[in-house]
């Protein structure tokens, strides 16, 4: 007997320093674990940030532009050259240039967006007519990514974007003090665009905004109503069954199966407008639904039978019950559901595809029913682009959109500890 | 009339409508002072204002729906006898140009004449039935105010018939998810009846070349595509697989790390964090596995010889695997957590140390719950559409090789569905098909894995 617990005793002793080694393996797999998450979530960040911060800045290039009289046709301000006059301020600047290519290297250093921005310049005070007005214009996107140590002088000039007179001008130019970067607004404020360096997020965010209108106004009091129903209403049957059954798996459903519904039901049946706001609201509702309705249910579960009771019990009906008192302690957790359904929606990118708002768009929508992009999507826009400048605005719009769902985020981290009640 | 200010006039005339019918209420129960109300006199006015309200705006949806098809009709109707003769999606055609001429207000210059009489008669009957519906709309809002004030008496019972109608609305929008439901398969299976009319249903379930750009037109000789979807499918697996294989052993040793080890300070660190990347969209992990992963695989790896393309399934897999992470871990972080703690107890009092209570009791345990949660996750792979859209390639390739480019389900209905289409080639319908297949494979692993989770629930609740 003393043998033997002996013995037993000693094959636990010989196994220990083996079972602690894997003790220590197995934690070390747990941390390792964790920290490879975290790093990749780092990486992101870091590669997306790295990409995209240079593009809230931009090379502006000062010129001096003689607006003569006789350019201009004062009734019409509009039909004047403005690109002509661009173009002979740069061939004044730099008089030697005199070959046909190099006038073209010339004139491609600073962006076609230099006319409009004189022709706007012009129209809102046709008083400078007659003088040199000096102008900030947007230079190329290739001057841009130059500036910004994307192009190299090592290159060899066949490889390089920039030629080494097109280098010669700008460092002239440098000299001269008429090359400055500064806080991009054209991205903030512009549409789409083929020049990078004229590219903005302005219509795609508005189509975001539109196509979330919609998607708030449908989904959260049909989300809102449906939670209150099956958790306040419902008996106990086979229907309700099935609708519980079909919510949860219509939160698991993927999103691009909400997109061919929307091409085949709202687009072919009901001829709502393709690419508009209205179509992808609907869509997105359809998608973000389930995620209310399942946020709602919990928010409503939380709040005590006794509050029920004591209200039936002075004679309240249950309509009464639920609207005076239920909702308004379970619409704080309901609006948090809500947010985060909104954020789902906002970076919602497939099912959008399948409803035409890929889509080019300059201009910023005015309406629900206008052709429109949505900012993921025009994210996938510009990453499918080749241009190297593409690759900053891309990012940098990224940027914005993760700025947006990190507020929202917070917002229903904020509202739920502001005013989720513990029972 | 525009919709909005109908839509505005009728919202208008419901609140008209509920000072009306509560004004009504005081009215009637002032007149004869022993006759009390039944309800508050707010429910009065809440009863003629849905009344006023609910009717009149079904009446308009249900015109802004209809109206587009009679015209249409109306308008085909008068169309010269040689183009209505014409078979019907020529005539489909005829309507879509006069709707493009009718929206688009072009002064119809060298357009045809016929065309173009149609499109003036489509805009002059679009503005008759636009008066007429609006006028009908608001005729009918004002006749339900009317009717509901006129019926108001001390004894109505206007709170139980609010309610009644309010708990109605309810219902109906309980119910929308099965319509949505519905709706899905209903659309999906249409389409695909369709295509499979076109390309019979076994050859694409098994049929080994997918090549569906070939197809423009349906009568094309030579060029008829090939719908067989294995490669596709292959395709979707190699990714999910690669995903699983990365999101599996993190997502799983990160939650036991979590819930068994972390002290409460970590895991109120490390968990939101790990969320973070669930809350990312996955246009940017796509932006991220084409622009950082993809090339960095690709440069690494070509060092040990290998040759991987610059849209590799390792790249898409990889990223995805990333994204499900936080879904696994969650997920398998509240199945252990559920695991009761009498039963790491009795292992713990048997000598057993932390790992092998975890390895040999928790997770056996757990299992099915796990088992569950990883379910999801793959139906979450498959279904993911941007991340392999971006960094997966549309090179319908059979390989097991991942260093090569693959395609994907979703990548080829983003790809035979974006841009211009015709609604009628097998090309695009196929897109339908393969909808069909995600969404039933995706439906059954839901179903089974929420069967699963639920079920393992319950056993120590």
């Amino acid at each position: 007997m003393n043998n033997g617990s002996e013995k037993t005793i000693d094959i636990v002793k010989k196994g220990l320093g083996r079972r602690y080694r894997v003790e220590k393996r197995f934690r070390l797999y747990g941390v390792l674990a964790i920290t490879i998450s975290l790093l990749f979530l780092a990486l992101l960040f870091a590669s997306i940030i790295a990409r995209g911060h240079s593009a809230f800045r931009q090379t502006f290039v000062k010129l001096s532009v003689e607006l003569a009289e006789a350019e201009f046709d004062l009734n019409d301000l509009g039909r004047a050259d403005y690109q002509g006059l661009i173009k002979k301020t740069l061939r004044e600047e730099f008089p030697q240039v005199k070959s046909r290519s190099d006038k073209k290297d010339l004139y491609s250093l600073v962006s076609s967006g230099a006319a409009f921005r004189l022709h706007n310049l012009v129209t809102d005070n046709p008083s400078l007519i007659g003088e040199t007005v000096e102008i900030w214009v947007p230079a190329d996107d290739d001057v841009d990514m130059y500036y910004k140590g994307y192009i190299s002088r090592e290159v060899p000039e066949e490889d390089r974007r920039l030629k080494d007179n097109q280098l010669a001008w700008l460092d002239r130019w440098q000299a001269e003090g008429k090359i400055v970067k500064r806080f991009n607004t054209i991205f903030f404020t512009g549409g789409d665009s083929r020049e990078p360096e004229l590219a903005g997020i302005l219509s795609a965010f508005t189509g975001s905004m539109l196509t979330l209108v919609i998607t708030l106004a449908l989904s959260f009091p049909i989300g809102v109503a449906a939670a209150v129903y099956l958790e306040e209403f419902a008996p106990r049957n086979r229907w309700i069954d099935t609708v519980e059954v079909n919510i949860n798996n219509l939160a698991a459903v993927p999103s691009i199966i909400f997109g061919l519904l929307g091409l085949a039901v709202f687009i072919n049946f009901f001829g709502v407008p393709r690419s508009s706001p209205l179509v992808g609201g609907l869509v997105l509702t359809l998608m973000t639904l389930p995620i209310i309705i399942i946020a709602s249910r919990a928010s409503l579960q939380s709040v005590p039978p006794s509050i029920r009771e004591a209200a039936l019990g002075i004679g309240a009906s249950r309509m009464q019950t639920v609207s005076h008192h239920v909702l308004p302690l379970a619409l704080p957790g309901m609006l948090t559901g809500t947010i985060i359904g909104m954020g789902r929606a906002l970076g919602e990118t497939a099912p959008l595809l399948m409803i035409g708002m890929v889509a080019f768009i300059v201009d910023i929508p005015q309406g629900f029913t206008d052709p429109a992009t949505a900012l993921p999507v025009q994210i996938y826009l510009w990453a499918d682009s080749p241009e190297r400048a593409f690759v900053e605005k891309t990012s940098a719009a990224i940027l914005v959109l993760l700025a947006f769902l990190i507020v929202m985020n917070l917002l229903a981290v904020i509202l739920r500890n502001r005013f989720e009640r513990r029972w | 009339m525009s919709f909005t200010l109908v839509l505005t006039i009728v919202l208008i005339l419901s609140l008209v409508g509920y000072w009306l019918g509560k004004g009504r209420a005081a009215f009637v129960a002032g007149r004869d002072k022993e006759q009390r109300l039944h309800s508050r006199p707010a429910y009065y006015g809440l009863l003629t204002a849905l009344w006023c309200g609910i009717p009149a705006l079904l009446l308009l949806i249900a015109w802004g729906l209809g109206e587009p098809l009679v015209i249409e009709n109306l308008v085909v109707a008068e169309l010269p006898a040689e183009m209505r003769a014409l078979p019907e999606n020529r005539v489909e055609l005829l309507v879509n140009e006069i709707r493009n001429m009718v929206d688009s207000n072009m002064v119809a210059g060298d357009r045809d004449e016929a065309l173009s009489r149609a499109a003036d008669r489509y805009r002059q009957l679009r503005t008759t039935s636009g008066r007429l519906g609006a006028g009908l709309v608001l005729l009918l809002a004002n006749f339900s105010i009317f009717m509901v004030w006129r019926r108001i008496r001390p004894a109505m019972k206007a709170r139980n018939h609010v309610e009644r109608i309010v708990k109605a609305g309810l219902i109906v929008c309980a119910s929308f998810a099965v319509f949505i439901t519905l709706g899905i398969v209903l659309s999906v299976l249409f389409e695909s009846i369709r295509f499979f009319k076109i390309v019979p249903i076994h050859e694409f379930l098994f049929g080994l070349k997918w090549s569906p750009q070939m197809s423009i037109r349906a009568d094309q000789v030579g060029s008829s595509g090939a719908f067989g979807a294995i490669p596709v499918f292959a395709g979707t697996l190699m990714i999910s697989l690669i995903a699983m294989l990365v999101a599996v052993p993190l997502g799983l040793m990160s939650a036991i790390y979590l819930s068994e080890y972390a002290n409460r300070k970590f895991r109120a660190v490390a968990k939101p964090l790990l969320e973070i990347l669930a809350g990312i969209p996955t246009v940017v992990y796509g932006f991220f596995a084409a622009l950082t992963v993809a090339p960095f695989l690709r440069e690494s790896i070509s060092g040990f010889g290998f040759d991987v393309s610059s849209e590799s399934a390792l790249a898409a897999g990889l990223v995805m695997g990333i994204m499900i992470i936080p879904f696994v871990s969650s997920l398998s972080d509240d199945v252990i957590n559920a695991v009761p703690q009498a039963m790491r107890d009795g292992a713990y009092a048997l000598g057993a140390t932390r790992s092998e209570t975890i390895k040999q009791v928790v997770i056996p345990a757990a299992l099915p719950g796990i088992v569950g949660g990883i379910l999801l996750a793959v139906s979450r792979a498959i279904g993911e559409t941007m991340i392999v859209v971006m960094a997966a390639g549309l090179a319908a390739n059979l390989t097991a090789n991942p260093f090569q480019a693959v395609t994907t389900v979703t990548v080829q209905i983003v790809t035979l569905l974006v841009g211009d289409q015709e609604f009628d080639s097998p090309k695009t319908l196929a897109a339908f098909a393969l909808g069909l297949v995600l969404f039933v494979v995706t439906l059954i692993l839901n179903i089974v894995a929420l069967f699963v989770v639920r079920k393992y629930r319950e056993q120590y609740e």
